[in-house]
């Protein structure tokens, strides 16, 4: 067990693994995201109170899953950070960061012209958007104090402290459309219900969903790589690999 | 099929202009960010490359600093 935590920390080990895992994480996560937004563009049927406008939901519900899970994950790799010192924690939090903030943006921007054609409004300030709302601004900061701090540890150290302090936000997000009474619809999937959908209109949201996360886990190797590339560039292997040429 | 033709597939019942949009600046951003995270591993790794053959070359020439703060003289006449 502490054998596997320990290779689990090591750069040259990761980038190894991530490099077998990506081409699989790219082509199945490609093929399920097209299928999804396929299937939900044209083959899902229409909505008797939305009509077609809802059909936005097949991108608008992956970006916002992902933003928050993305956050998530950083916190939880902000607390290996801490504790344990782990270096790859650290580079996962600076790679992901960005993929996060795009994502958020997508949800919010998508949301806005679902919101258009739906509420008569691309925007209001209620809980559910106002914290999405801050969730952009948690990533764009976190980017932003990890360039400010030239020192590693110290930038380290500072972007966990900040990305656990951001993640009081993460249950505001999730209980705002139970808490307040807002615009916002609850949500579409819960792990303890069936969907209301039928299955024509949920499967195709699925298959999007699951493909996202897989192109999520692609970026993230690549990210990951590229970034353990510029810290590890004293160590030899990393010599020897761009020597190599095989990039 | 959801939609008798193609021209109602884009119409969406006036809701296409919503739709598209939204649909449009999803694909762009995703592959546009897939696209520049690869860009930028190439760009770091060549970085990398350059940095190697630099220091491969001799000591001497990496040991010179790039910019120097000797006083320079202007004559004022």
């Amino acid at each position: 067990m502490w054998q596997f935590f320990h290779k689990l920390g090591s750069p040259k080990w990761f980038y190894g693994i991530a490099a077998r895992l990506m081409p699989w994480l790219l082509v199945s996560g490609a093929l399920l995201l097209l299928a999804g937004i396929i299937w939900g563009l044209a083959f899902a049927p229409k909505d008797y109170l939305q009509g077609n406008s809802y059909r936005i939901i097949y991108i608008h519900v992956p970006t916002s899953l992902l933003a928050q899970s993305i956050y998530i994950m950083m916190a939880v790799a902000a607390v290996v950070t801490l504790v344990w010192r782990m270096k790859l924690a650290d580079v996962f939090v600076k790679a992901v960061a960005p993929v996060g903030l795009v994502l958020t943006f997508l949800a919010l921007f998508t949301g806005a012209v679902w919101g258009k054609p739906t509420w008569g409004t691309w925007w209001v300030w209620d809980a559910r958007l106002t914290s999405m709302l801050i969730l952009l601004f948690l990533y764009g900061g976190v980017i932003a104090l990890d360039r400010a701090i030239s020192d590693e540890k110290s930038a380290a150290r500072a972007v966990a402290v900040l990305v656990l302090v951001g993640v009081v936000n993460i249950p505001v997000i999730k209980y705002s459309v139970e808490w307040w009474n807002t615009l916002h619809q609850p949500a579409t999937f819960k792990l303890t219900e069936k969907p209301s959908m039928p299955a024509e209109m949920w499967v195709p949201l699925l298959l999007s969903v699951l493909g996202l996360y897989l192109i999520f886990g692609w970026l993230a190797c690549l990210r990951m790589q590229t970034e353990i590339i510029v810290r590890e560039q004293r160590t030899r292997w990393v010599k020897d690999l761009v020597m190599a040429g095989r990039f | 099929m959801a939609f008798e033709s193609f021209s109602a597939f884009i119409a969406m019942e006036g809701h296409g202009p919503y739709v598209w949009t939204c649909y449009g600046v999803f694909l762009v951003s995703v592959i546009g960010l897939m696209v520049w995270s690869r860009q930028r591993r190439r760009v770091m790794m060549e970085a990398c490359r350059r940095n190697y053959e630099r220091q491969g070359q001799g000591p001497q020439r990496a040991a010179r600093p790039t910019a120097t703060f000797a006083r320079v003289e202007v004559s004022q006449d």
